[in-house]
C-alpha cells in the first residue's frame, strides 16, 4: 500500500501538484503543463509503470474548467493504484500534453478521449477517432450532446447520395430511458400491443 | 405496391483502383481482413500493407460494435446498468456483473456477507473456466485443429447448463445486484457443480493430448506474437496474455477481492509470451480454478446472499413491499430515482478472464452516475497489434489473434 511518506516525497518535489480527497487510491491533482514530468517520476522512479487506464470527464458545459483528465497508474510494487487529475485548460478546444510516448497504452485511450471528448492531445502520433467513423462531426460523450444522437450523413459519401440515408437519432419514445411527454399516460407509457383504448376512448366491446 | 430497387455501388471503387495500383508499383499489396470475417472473433478489422507473403503494416480498425455503453450509463440508474455489463464480455457475462457490483459498492461502502463473497468467487472462476474453454477450443480451431474445440464446447455447454439453473439465462445472466446477487444458489447446485469439476479435468486432458505436444500445433505457435516483458507492460496488457509475457501480476492475488486471499491458488506464469505461451497459461488457468471452486465448495458458508443494507439499494423484500407503507415507498423511489449512491468517485478492476475489466464511477450523488468509464482488457491488449505483427506471415495473424482471446462486444462497448 502508499504510505504516507510516498504521498509527501510527491508532494515536496512537484509545487504544482496536491492531493485531492479520495476513497479508494492515491488521489493527485496536477496540472497540464508538468503532467508528463510527474508521470515520468512516477514511472521511473516509484515503480508506476503500468497505465491502466486514461480517460476524461466532462464537468458541463457552465463549467469553470470544462474537461479534465484522468490517468489511473498501478504499481506491481506498491501493489495499489494511483490517480492523477488534471485539467485541460482551454474550455472551447480543449488540449493536453500526449502521454503516449511515456506510456505507449495511453495511444487508444489518448484516441479514444479525442473520439468521445474532443480533447486533442498534443503531439500524438497518430490522433484520429477510433470507435466513431474518421468524419463524424460529433463528441458523443459531451454533456450536451443528447443520448438520442444527432441526424449525421452516412459515412460513405457515395451510397448517401444514391440511398438519400442518414444515421438517425434513436427513438427514444416508449423506449427503456424516456417517457415521453404525450397528453395521456397511456401513450406515453411502455405498453403491451393492444392499442385500441386509452383514458379517453373506451376499451373496445368484442 | 411498387418496389424500386436501387443499385449501391459501396465505397469509391475509382479511388480504391487508384490505391491498389499506386501499392502494386510500390511492390506492396494492400489487403483489408475484417469487419466480417471468422479470423477476427467479431467485428475487428485490420488494413495490411504485405510485401509478398510478409505483412509491414498493420492498422487495426475499431469501433464497429460501438453502442455506446458509457452515454447510456450516464442516462439511468445503477441498477439499471447491470444487463448492460452482461453484454461487454459476453462470454464471461457472470464475472462481469461481479466487477461491476463490487465497483458500486465500494463506492457505498457496503459489507457484504460470506456467503454472498463465496458465491460470487464461484460464478467467476465458473466464467473463467467457460471462457478459457471457449478460448482454447476457437484458438485450436485457428491454427487448423478442429476436434479440441469438440471437447471444449461439449464442456462448457454443461456449464451453461448450470448459469441457466442458477440465474435462468445461459448468456446474459445479469445474476448481481449492488450489494447481493439475485438469488440463492438452488438446492443441490453445488453437488452438480461438483460433478462437473470433477470430469472436466478428463476433458482438458484430451484437449492435452490433441494440441500440447502436437507437432503442427507448436510449429504454427511456438515463437509466433512474442510480447517481451517490457512491451507487455508498456502496451497495458494485462490478464492471461500479460502472465504470459512473465510478469507476475494477478489481482486476484495482488488486490485480492470478494474474499480471494482465502483461497489456495497458482498463477502460471509463462517465459517467452508467444503464442503457444498464452494456450499453455490458459490451460493451467482453468485446472488453477478448478482448485479455487472445490475449495470454495468444501466450506460454503451459511448466511444471507444479500447484504442487509443493500435493500435499500436494489429492492426491499417483496412480500414487505406489497404489506408495508415503507417498503412500498422505498421500492417506488429505487425504481423512479434510482438508489441513493453517495459522492465520490471510485476506480475497481477485477481479474477477469480476458485481463483486467476496470470500472471508473464519478458519482455527484443520487441514482444515476455522472460518469462511467469501462476500461476494457480487450482494448488494451489489441493496441500492441501495430507493432507486434509487422514482420509475421499472413497465415500467422489468424493464430495471434486466435491467441489473444478478445472479445469486441467489450473492446467496443
Amino acid at each position: 500500500m502508499i504510505d504516507q511518506d510516498f504521498t509527501d516525497s510527491i508532494l515536496v518535489k512537484f509545487s504544482s501538484v496536491t492531493k485531492r480527497h479520495h476513497d479508494d487510491c492515491l488521489t493527485l491533482d496536477c496540472d497540464s503543463i508538468s503532467v508528463k514530468d510527474v508521470l515520468l517520476h512516477l514511472r521511473d522512479e516509484e515503480t508506476f509503470d503500468l497505465l491502466v487506464d486514461l480517460t476524461a470527464i466532462d464537468h458541463g458545459e457552465h463549467a469553470d474548467n470544462r474537461f479534465s483528465v484522468v490517468i489511473h497508474l498501478y504499481s506491481r510494487i506498491h501493489h495499489d493504484y494511483l490517480r492523477v487529475h488534471s485539467i485541460c485548460e482551454n474550455n472551447e478546444q480543449p488540449a493536453f500534453p500526449s502521454v503516449s510516448d511515456l506510456y505507449p497504452a495511453a495511444n487508444w485511450h489518448e484516441r479514444e478521449a479525442f473520439d468521445m471528448f474532443g480533447i486533442r492531445f498534443n503531439d500524438h502520433p497518430n490522433l484520429k477517432r477510433i470507435l466513431m467513423w474518421d468524419d463524424y462531426p460529433y463528441y458523443p460523450l459531451r454533456k450536451d450532446f443528447p443520448l438520442a444522437g444527432i441526424e449525421t450523413p452516412l459515412p460513405a459519401d457515395d451510397v448517401a447520395e444514391v440511398t438519400q440515408a442518414s444515421v438517425d437519432p434513436a427513438p427514444m419514445m416508449g423506449g427503456p430511458f424516456v417517457s415521453g411527454t404525450g397528453d395521456n399516460m397511456s401513450e406515453a407509457e411502455p405498453r403491451a400491443k393492444d392499442e385500441s383504448w386509452t383514458e379517453d376512448t373506451e376499451k373496445p366491446v368484442l | 405496391m411498387s418496389s424500386e430497387t436501387i443499385e449501391v455501388n459501396v465505397g469509391d471503387a475509382v479511388s480504391r483502383g487508384a490505391d491498389a495500383t499506386a501499392k502494386a508499383d510500390s511492390g506492396k499489396m494492400a489487403l483489408n481482413v475484417g469487419p466480417s470475417h471468422p479470423t477476427t472473433h467479431g467485428v475487428l478489422r485490420l488494413m495490411m500493407d504485405l510485401d509478398g507473403d510478409v505483412i509491414t503494416r498493420c492498422e487495426p480498425v475499431l469501433g464497429y460494435l460501438h453502442r455506446g455503453d458509457e452515454k447510456i450509463a450516464e442516462n439511468m440508474t445503477y441498477n439499471q446498468f447491470v444487463p448492460y455489463t452482461d453484454r461487454l464480455d459476453y462470454l464471461s457475462p457472470l464475472a462481469n456483473n461481479v466487477a461491476y457490483a463490487i465497483a458500486v459498492e465500494k463506492l457505498t461502502g457496503l459489507e457484504l456477507p460470506e456467503r454472498c463473497e463465496a458465491i460470487r468467487v464461484l460464478v467467476c472462476e465458473l466464467a473463467r473456466v467457460s471462457s478459457h474453454l471457449l478460448g482454447m477450443g476457437v484458438f485450436g480451431m485457428d491454427a487448423g485443429a478442429w476436434t479440441p474445440f469438440m471437447y471444449t464446447f461439449t464442456e462448457r455447454e454443461k456449464l451453461y447448463t448450470l448459469f441457466e439453473e442458477l440465474t435462468g439465462a445461459r448468456f446474459t445472466t445479469s445474476y448481481t445486484r449492488i450489494g447481493g446477487v439475485a438469488r440463492d444458489i438452488p438446492d443441490g447446485w453445488l453437488d452438480r457443480v461438483s460433478h462437473f469439476c470433477d470430469n472436466l479435468p478428463k476433458a482438458i486432458d484430451e484437449v492435452e493430448k490433441l494440441l500440447t505436444r502436437n507437432r503442427i500445433f507448436i510449429d504454427r505457435t511456438e515463437g509466433i506474437g512474442e510480447v517481451s516483458q517490457e512491451d507487455a507492460i508498456a502496451y497495458g496488457f494485462t490478464g492471461p496474455n500479460l502472465r504470459a509475457s512473465g510478469v507476475d501480476l494477478d489481482l486476484r492475488k495482488d488486490k485480492p477481492y470478494s474474499g480471494y486471499e482465502k483461497y489456495d491458488f497458482d498463477v502460471p506464469i509463462g517465459t517467452r509470451g508467444d503464442c503457444y505461451d498464452r494456450y499453455l497459461i490458459r490451460i493451467e488457468e482453468v485446472r488453477q480454478s478448478l482448485r479455487i471452486i472445490k475449495q470454495v465448495i468444501s466450506d460454503f458458508p451459511s448466511g444471507l446472499w444479500y447484504a442487509e443494507d443493500a435493500k435499500k439499494i436494489f429492492a426491499p423484500p417483496k412480500e414487505k413491499i406489497l404489506t408495508s407503507m415503507e417498503e412500498l415507498i422505498q421500492n417506488f423511489m429505487i425504481v423512479t430515482e434510482g438508489p441513493q449512491i453517495p459522492a465520490g468517485e471510485v476506480y475497481f478492476e477485477a481479474e477477469n478472464p480476458k485481463g483486467a475489466l476496470g470500472f471508473y464511477i464519478v458519482s455527484k450523488g443520487g441514482g444515476v452516475p455522472y460518469r462511467l468509464k469501462i476500461r476494457a482488457p480487450s482494448f488494451c491488449n489489441l493496441s500492441i497489434l501495430e507493432k507486434m505483427v509487422p514482420g509475421h506471415m499472413l497465415s500467422d495473424i489468424t493464430v495471434i489473434l486466435g491467441s489473444l482471446d478478445f472479445v469486441m462486444g467489450e473492446c467496443d462497448r
